[in-house]
C-alpha cells in the first residue's frame, strides 16, 4: 500500500487515499533553498580562504547547490517540481555568469586607466612626445568634433525619415524603408568605414583621410538607430492630439511640428543620446577614414585627426619606448571613453524617466 | 434641402505649401536612407572592381582573390558561429530570468545592466580580452588539449599567450549576448498574459508554464534574434583584431597559436598600411562581408517580422 513519503500526519481527510493516490504532495520545508544556498556560499568562501582558485570555488558552489536542491526536491517533491527548481538555478546562474564580464571589464579599465588619468592627459596632445607624458587632448577634441558632426547629419535625416514613416508613409515605399532601416542597424561598422572611404576616394583620389569621412561613416551607423527610436516614440503620441489639432484647422505640418514632436521630445532625446553613445566608441570606421595624428587638428575637412578610440588602439598596437607609457595611455583613453559612454547612458535614462510622455490618464 | 443632400465634392482640401515642403523633406529623408544603403553596395563595388579584374598573381598572397578571401571568410564564419552557440542559450536564459524569475522591482534595473554590456565600446572588449581574459585561458586550454585533444577543436598544441580563436569566440559571445537578450526579452514580454495564467491555473510549475506557453510563442523571435547576433558577430572588428594572434591558414583548432583571421579584423589590421591594389582587395573582402551580413540580417528581420504579423498577441 502506498504511503505518503514525507508527512507523518495521517489524521486529515486529505490523506484518505483516493483509489490509492494521495491528494497532497510532499514539499520542501520553507527556506530550504535559501539555507542550502547560504551553506554552499559559506563552504565556497571557506574553500577560497583555504587557498583555492576563486573561479573554481564559484563553479563548484553553483554545481553543488544545483545538484543538492534538485536531488532533494526530486526525492521529496517529485520530478516536476525538481525540474522547475533545476531550471530556476540554471537560469539564475546564466544571469550571474553574464554579469562577470561586465564587472571584470569595469574593474580592469578603472584599475589600469587610473595610472594616467591626470591633468596632463586632458591638456596635452602627443606632439613631440616620444616616451612618457603627453596626453589625449587632441583625441578627445577629435572624438567630440567627429561625433558632433555625425549627430548633426544623422538627427535631421533620422527624425524626418521617422516622421515620414509614422505620419505620411503608406504602401510599399514605407514598408521598404522600415525593413531596410532594420537591416541597416546590422551593417558592420568596418563596412560603413569602407563605404565612406570609397565615396571620398572617388572624388579626392586614393589614400584620402578627413574628419568628415569619419562623420559620414558614423552617420551610416547612427541614422537607423535614430529612426527606430524616433519612430517608436512618435507612435506613442495619442491620435486624439492630432485629431484635436486638425479639428482646429491646423495644417498637418504644423500639427507635427507643434503638437506631435513636443509630446515625443523626451523619448526622442533619449534615443538620440543612446545613438550617440553607440557610435562614440566606434574604432574601426574611424581607423580607415580618419586615421591618427599626434598633433592638434580640429578641422574636419583637412587631413587626419585623432580620436579617442583610435588613439587607444594605436597606443596599444604600435607602442614606442617605453611600451608601458603607451599601454598606460591606451587604458586611460579607454577609461575616458567608458566614462563618456556610461554618462551618456545615464543621461538617456534620466531624460526618459523625468520627461516620460504621459500616454494615459 | 439641396445643400445637405449634395454629395461632398471630390476635391481634396487644398494642400498648403508648408505641407508640401514638409512632406517632401520627410519623404526625401526616407528615400535617402534607401539610397545610402544602395550607395554602400555601389561604392564598395566600384572601389573593389580593380581587384576583381586584376590577374591572380597581383593580389596579396599571389593566388588570386578567392584564395585570399577564403581563409578570412572561414575565420569569420567559425568565430561567429561558435560565438552564437555560446551566446544564444545564455541569452534565452537571461531573458527568462529577467522576465520571469527576477524580483519584479529589480527586473528593469537588471535589464539595464545587461544593456550596459552592449554599451561598452568594442575596443575596450579587445583590450580586456587581450590583457585580462587571454592569460586566464592558458591553463584551461592546456587541460582541454590534454584531455579532449581527440576533438579537432582542441587539437593543440595550446598557445602560450592565450591569444587564440577560443578567446576571440568568448569575447564575441559577450558582445552579442545583450543584442540577442534584448530582442528575446521583448518577445517574452509580449507573451499573452492569459496563456501564462491559464497554464499556471492548470497546475503547471513555472518551468512548465514557460515551456508550454512562453517558448512556443517566442520561438521565431529566438531564431531571429540569434541571426541578428550572428550578423553582429560576423562584422565585429576591433575586438578580434586585438585579441587574435593571426597566422592565416584554415584550421578548426581553436586553441593553437596559429589562427585564421576574420575579414573585418584583417581590414582593420592591413588597411592603414595598404596602397594601390591592396586597398582594392581589402574593399573587395569588405564587399563579401557586407553581402553576408546583409543576407543574414534580412533573413533575421524577415523571421522576426513574420512573428509580429501572425502572433496571437494582436
Amino acid at each position: 500500500m502506498p504511503t505518503p513519503t514525507t508527512s507523518t500526519r495521517s489524521d486529515t481527510d486529505l490523506y484518505a487515499p483516493l483509489s490509492g493516490v494521495p491528494l497532497t504532495a510532499g514539499q520542501l520545508p520553507r527556506g530550504a533553498a535559501p539555507l542550502t544556498l547560504l551553506a554552499v556560499v559559506l563552504a565556497g568562501v571557506a574553500l577560497w580562504l583555504s587557498g583555492w582558485n576563486a573561479a573554481a570555488c564559484a563553479v563548484l558552489g553553483a554545481i553543488t547547490y544545483t545538484l543538492v536542491v534538485t536531488v532533494w526536491s526530486r526525492v521529496v517533491e517529485g520530478s516536476r517540481k525538481a525540474t522547475d527548481r533545476l531550471v530556476t538555478a540554471v537560469v539564475t546562474c546564466a544571469f550571474l555568469l553574464a554579469l562577470l564580464p561586465l564587472i571584470s571589464v569595469v574593474i580592469t579599465v578603472i584599475s589600469k586607466g587610473l595610472a594616467r588619468f591626470d591633468a596632463e592627459f586632458f591638456t596635452y596632445s602627443m606632439r613631440g612626445i616620444v616616451g612618457e607624458g603627453g596626453g589625449a587632448y587632441h583625441a578627445i577634441m577629435g572624438t567630440l568634433i567627429i561625433t558632433g558632426l555625425a549627430t548633426v547629419i544623422s538627427v535631421p535625416v533620422g527624425m524626418l525619415a521617422a516622421i515620414y514613416l509614422v505620419e505620411y508613409g503608406r504602401g510599399k515605399l514605407a514598408k521598404a524603408i522600415t525593413f531596410f532601416v532594420d537591416v541597416m542597424t546590422g551593417i558592420p561598422s568596418i563596412v560603413a568605414g569602407l563605404f565612406a572611404y570609397a565615396l571620398f576616394a572617388l572624388f579626392f583620389g586614393p589614400g584620402v583621410r578627413m574628419g568628415i569621412m569619419g562623420a559620414i561613416a558614423l552617420s551610416v551607423l547612427m541614422i537607423p538607430v535614430v529612426v527606430r527610436s524616433t519612430e517608436e516614440m512618435l507612435k506613442l503620441v495619442p491620435n486624439e492630439l492630432r485629431e484635436a489639432s486638425y479639428a482646429l484647422a491646423v495644417p498637418k505640418w504644423r500639427t507635427i511640428v507643434k503638437v506631435v514632436l513636443p509630446t515625443a521630445l523626451a523619448g526622442i532625446a533619449t534615443g538620440v543620446t543612446l545613438a550617440i553613445a553607440r557610435v562614440i566608441g566606434e574604432t574601426a570606421p574611424l581607423l580607415v577614414t580618419v586615421g591618427i595624428t599626434s598633433s592638434d587638428n580640429f578641422d574636419p575637412f583637412d587631413g587626419r585627426m585623432a580620436t579617442l578610440s583610435v588613439f587607444a588602439y594605436n597606443s596599444y598596437a604600435h607602442p614606442g619606448f617605453p611600451a608601458d607609457a603607451f599601454t598606460d595611455r591606451a587604458w586611460a583613453a579607454a577609461l575616458v571613453l567608458i566614462i563618456i559612454v556610461m554618462v551618456l547612458n545615464l543621461i538617456a535614462r534620466l531624460i526618459s524617466r523625468l520627461f516620460a510622455p504621459k500616454t494615459r490618464g | 434641402m439641396a445643400l445637405s443632400t449634395e454629395r461632398p465634392s471630390p476635391r481634396r482640401v487644398p494642400q498648403r505649401p508648408g505641407d508640401r515642403i514638409f512632406s517632401g523633406f520627410s519623404t526625401g529623408a526616407g528615400v535617402l536612407i534607401l539610397v545610402a544603403l544602395a550607395g554602400v553596395a555601389a561604392f564598395l563595388l566600384v572601389e573593389a572592381w580593380p581587384s576583381l579584374t586584376a590577374p591572380a598573381e597581383d593580389i596579396s598572397g599571389g593566388e588570386g582573390l578567392v584564395l585570399y578571401v577564403w581563409p578570412l571568410l572561414f575565420g569569420t564564419l567559425i568565430s561567429a558561429v561558435f560565438a552564437l552557440v555560446i551566446a544564444a542559450p545564455l541569452a534565452v536564459a537571461i531573458a527568462l530570468f529577467i522576465t520571469y524569475y527576477a524580483p519584479r522591482r529589480l527586473a528593469q534595473a537588471l535589464g539595464y545592466l545587461i544593456d550596459l554590456l552592449a554599451a561598452v565600446p568594442s575596443i575596450i572588449y579587445g583590450l580586456w580580452g587581450f590583457q585580462q581574459l587571454a592569460p586566464l585561458t592558458v591553463d584551461p586550454t592546456t587541460w582541454l588539449s590534454e584531455n579532449l585533444g581527440f576533438l579537432p577543436f582542441f587539437a593543440g598544441p595550446p598557445s602560450a599567450t592565450g591569444r587564440t580563436m577560443f578567446v576571440a569566440i568568448i569575447v564575441l559571445a559577450v558582445m552579442i549576448l545583450p543584442i540577442i537578450t534584448a530582442v528575446v526579452r521583448e518577445a517574452f514580454r509580449q507573451t499573452p498574459r492569459l496563456h501564462e495564467e491559464a497554464s499556471l491555473a492548470l497546475g503547471a510549475t513555472r518551468w512548465e508554464m514557460i515551456r508550454m506557453a512562453v517558448l512556443p510563442f517566442g520561438r521565431s523571435s529566438i531564431v531571429g534574434a540569434s541571426m541578428l547576433g550572428l550578423g553582429r558577430a560576423l562584422g565585429e572588428t576591433m575586438a578580434v583584431a586585438i585579441v587574435l594572434s593571426v597566422s592565416g591558414g584554415v584550421t578548426f583548432n581553436l586553441i593553437g597559436s596559429g589562427n585564421p583571421s576574420t575579414i573585418a579584423a584583417n581590414i582593420a589590421l592591413q588597411f592603414p598600411e595598404s596602397t594601390g591594389l591592396q586597398v582594392n582587395t581589402l574593399i573587395a573582402s569588405g564587399l563579401v562581408l557586407f553581402a553576408i551580413t546583409l543576407v543574414v540580417n534580412m533573413a533575421a528581420r524577415a523571421v522576426i517580422n513574420r512573428r509580429k504579423e501572425f502572433s496571437g498577441a494582436n
